[in-house]
């Protein structure tokens, strides 16, 4: 077979962790090559390895045969390497067509020549149906935007080798659609694509062939079409899935959150980013947002959680009127956010695990006495919760969590705000860029949650999700809800012209 | 097992710290001895030796006064080193510490009649006056957004010429040209130091300008140790410092910790001031110029080398003030003043790098255990073996963490 790349026996080590043993992956020139694996598999490190980010211990990469170094990302894209990473490497008060040609500036007697690098922008973004606005700043528009940008980065390059880190993960289920046909254009066109993931339905659909990792180490590398999901994830995880989540019917309870006709205005064109919006959450019962990505959830929640104030309305937790209650006390009242953008808003990435597993929690007496910390009480505390929800680590409590593996770092904040007892839990969504696996447990958590006769808001963008967890389904859609759905009467195609806004109910408020 | 433990201590990190602080250290010296030889090629290696040797050769009297310079460095950076724990840069130092001076020295002249605690007294003023230094631009900063590098700089000019007013006005010797001497009650008391640290010639003491300044410095910078690592406080000023967003997110009130911040760091250089102008008739005092005091500039090389820990800030000052004072010795082997402070800044601008060989102390230590076991080439990237792989793969790797 004619191989463009070959990446023979990589070794890479991190300090505590052999990341990539002897791993052998070998790219065919126009196919979409997938790589499987649970978080901390491997898969990003082995990606980087041959994006140039880290350079590996042992094993060498071919490039058509011809045996290449390669040390640093320039390598890598004068190779024809080009890589869409699972967290965005964009500048965030740049706007889009300086992101995309940063790095590769086309220069008159040292003048940029915007003009025409605007020209090619759009040219490949209708092209390929990747619509930004070139000149947007990259902090003003939508994770699914920014990885539209990303995409666009690589085919301004005109990389022939493009790596796609979880592309998905933040797309809508349209949006996923025709990322893959666009992938299946970029292979027509002679282009070759590694495609990291864990969603065995987007590899079965475009994938030719599948390499699988596990905990660091090669199982193997099969042919898609001749290789069933079932074997897919069992050479994934190691063991039989369960698909399907087993839950109790819903039994719901008092009232915990009542969200009395809000508003909150956007933060730059002072539109209306939430308008009007009224619900409420009772206990024992998993409330679902459902909506395409940038409709008024990140700033729902934002208002929920006090990150951002108010314009109009009233939010009751538990009877209490939290509407001008700081972060804070509202914590305290009982509410936990599982939040979207883990990095940003979730973890301190340079405190240890630790640190990061009492950043809701550290003041409270137990941990403290007269302002001392407790060590530990706060190190015992810790052990539990890693024990408990399984959070895998190099050096345990005192791992850096900026070293950690993305499904447990998620783990790890999912395990702080449960493990907070609360009574109302809002979660953003919580399995964003992680593998079956861990999936599957975040979703029983949450319904053991529910179960457990607390209240969830679960704001999510995958319809599968929205389907498998939720009891009530609210669709939001620019800023407002539309529909009010039993996940057992919805069908797919009613949720997606919802979503679309082609379709709008009245929602009671009740 | 025993090269285990030594492996596990090498890799360790504050082995890692403190290693890529020497190493930067001994770089920046072998800088200087460059220097030297290009001043001045004949006295070169005896220069080099002096450095090397400067603090211990003048003796007791001499190893007092290098920590004596040590004293203020110790006080600005922590300065220094407080406000970057929360992300902030306080170039303010100079400024919060010569407005700390000369309150000391005002109350120090004037507030004659406090008795035994006028000392005490002089050094909280000192601290009250420099936290407000620091204030305003915490204050700009949380408020309106305004960046504090700008905002302290501008201090720095404001507090340079409200010292010199003061100074002139109210506490001017005009025959040393210099501020007057402070009263006997507000001098720092010695402590015993100076029956350490001193010189015999013949019946004759010479003493060090150091004082019990030096151990409130230590003991301070040990207080700000306990603060930042064992404290709620602490806890949550880092975490601001480390990231804004996610300090909001868990509920602390980022403002507050940015005002706190820099209030803390105010006072401290501050407090800098007092402990070094309130060190009797022979130590240090202001000169009425137009010049940002140096101590505050330094708290930031400061800072870098101890890498913003505060006990490793005492050490790094101690090395600071073993250089000035070996320093100037030099000036006997016929080296200009100028070419000594270029080579002290040299050094102290290598010492900066110690950051980079922190970043790749790791990689040469791997390096050096290396082991010799070579990859056997992975035969199963045929499909079809694939599936036999599954059953026999057992796996015994402990963590699955790691992945960037």
């Amino acid at each position: 077979m004619d191989n463009i790349i070959e990446m023979l026996n990589i070794t890479k080590e991190f300090p505590g962790i052999i990341a990539n043993d002897d791993i052998t992956l070998k790219l065919a020139r126009g196919e979409i090559h997938a790589l499987l694996g649970e978080n901390g598999a491997g898969k990003s490190t082995l990606m980087s390895v041959l994006f140039g980010m880290y350079t590996p211990e042992k094993g060498v990469i071919r490039k058509n045969g011809k045996e290449v170094t390669i040390k640093d990302p320039n390598d890598a894209n004068s190779l024809g390497i080009g890589m869409v990473h699972q967290h965005f490497k964009l500048v965030q008060n740049f706007t889009v067509l300086q992101n995309i040609i940063l790095g590769a500036e086309e220069t008159k007697n040292g003048i940029l020549k915007l003009s025409d690098a605007r020209k090619r922008v759009v040219e490949l973004s209708e092209k390929y149906g990747l619509f930004v606005d070139p000149d947007a700043l990259i902090e003003d528009i939508t994770v699914g935007m920014q990885q539209r940008v990303e995409i666009l980065k690589m085919l301004f390059r005109e990389n022939e080798v493009l790596i796609f880190d979880e592309p998905t993960a933040v797309l809508t289920p349209q949006e996923i659609q025709e990322l893959m046909k666009i992938m299946k254009n970029l292979t027509a066109e002679g282009k070759s694509i590694l495609f990291i993931t864990h969603k065995l339905d987007e590899i079965k659909q475009v994938a030719d062939r599948c390499t699988v990792l596990r905990k660091g180490k090669y199982i193997g590398t099969v042919s898609v079409p001749d290789t069933t999901k079932e074997e897919l994830s069992e050479m994934m995880v190691g063991r039989k899935i369960n698909f399907t989540v087993e839950k109790k019917p819903c039994n719901p309870g008092k009232v915990v959150l009542d969200v009395n006709h809000i508003s909150i205005d956007k933060k730059v064109s002072g539109k209306k980013a939430v308008n009007n919006v009224s619900f409420k959450v009772r206990e024992g019962e998993i409330v679902c947002i459902a909506g395409i990505d940038g409709n008024g959830q990140s700033e729902l929640v934002y208002g929920l959680t006090g990150l951002t104030p108010l314009n109009e309305g009233k939010i009751t937790l538990c009877g209490k009127d939290i509407t001008q209650e700081s972060i804070r006390k509202r914590n305290l009242a009982g509410l936990a956010h599982i939040p979207e953008d883990r990095h940003k808003y979730g973890l301190v990435l340079d405190y240890t695990l630790a640190q990061n597993l009492v950043l809701k929690s550290y003041f409270k007496q137990g941990f403290q006495r007269l302002g001392f910390i407790n060590f530990k009480k706060v190190e015992d505390y810790a052990q539990h919760l890693i024990k408990q929800y399984d959070v895998r680590s190099g050096q345990g409590t005192k791992t850096v969590a900026r070293s950690m593996s993305g499904g447990n770092q998620q783990k790890a904040i999912i395990a702080r705000e449960i493990g907070d007892d609360p009574e109302l839990l809002i979660a953003v969504q919580p399995t964003r860029g992680l593998d079956v696996g861990a999936i599957e447990y975040i979703h029983n958590q949450l319904i053991a949650q529910r179960d457990n006769g607390k209240a969830v808001l679960l704001i999510s963008l995958e319809l599968d999700e929205v389907l498998k967890v939720s009891d009530r389904i609210l669709v939001i859609y620019e800023g407002e809800l539309v529909a009010d759905i039993d996940p057992k009467n919805a069908d797919i195609n009613q949720l997606g012209l919802y979503m679309a806004g082609s379709k709008r109910d009245e929602v009671a408020y009740e | 097992m025993n090269n285990n433990r030594i492996l596990r201590v090498l890799s360790g990190e504050g082995f890692n710290k403190a290693v890529s602080s020497i190493i930067a250290i001994i770089i920046g010296l072998l800088f200087g001895f460059l220097i030297l030889i290009i001043a001045n090629p004949d006295n070169a290696v005896q220069g080099f030796l002096t450095i090397l040797g400067g603090g211990f050769m003048g003796g007791g009297q001499g190893f007092g006064q290098v920590l004596y310079y040590a004293t203020p460095l110790i006080m600005t950076g922590l300065s220094v080193g407080c406000a970057f724990k929360t992300g902030l840069f306080n170039i303010g130092a100079s400024g919060q510490f010569i407005i700390g001076g000369a309150t000391a020295i005002y109350v120090g002249v004037y507030w004659t009649s406090l008795g035994s605690v006028h000392w005490i007294v002089a050094i909280l003023c000192a601290a009250l006056v420099g936290g407000l230094w620091g204030a305003l631009p915490g204050l700009l900063k949380a408020f309106f957004n305004v960046h504090e590098v700008i905002a302290t700089i501008m201090m720095n000019y404001i507090g340079m010429y409200t010292a010199n007013y003061v100074i002139s006005h109210y506490a001017y010797d005009a025959n040393r040209n210099l501020s007057m001497d402070v009263a006997k009650t507000a001098e720092i008391p010695k402590w015993g130091l100076d029956d350490i640290f001193y010189n015999q010639f013949g019946a004759y003491k010479e003493t060090s300008s150091l004082n019990g300044g030096f151990i409130i410095a230590v003991v301070i910078a040990i207080i700000v140790y306990i603060v930042f690592y064992k404290t709620i406080f602490g806890y949550e000023l880092m975490a601001v410092g480390h990231n804004k967003d996610a300090g909001k997110y868990a509920g602390i009130n980022s403002k507050k910790q940015i005002i706190m911040s820099m209030i803390i760091a105010g006072a401290l250089a501050g407090i800098g001031g007092a402990l070094v102008f309130l060190s009797g008739p022979s130590a240090r005092h202001i000169a009425i110029v137009d010049e940002l005091a140096v101590d505050g500039f330094n708290g930031i090389s400061v800072a870098l080398l101890g890498l913003s820990n505060p006990i490793g800030i005492i050490f790094s000052s101690i090395f600071i003030g073993y250089l000035d004072q070996g320093g100037t010795y030099l000036q006997s082997l016929n080296y200009m003043p100028e070419v000594i402070e270029i080579i002290v800044a040299c050094i102290i601008y290598f010492s900066a790098f110690s950051l980079l060989f922190r970043k790749f102390m790791p990689t040469l230590i791997k390096k050096f255990n290396k082991t010799d076991d070579t990859g056997i080439a992975n035969k199963f990237d045929d499909a079809g073996i694939a599936n036999d792989k599954i059953a026999n793969n057992i796996d015994n790797a402990e963590t699955q963490g790691g992945q960037k």
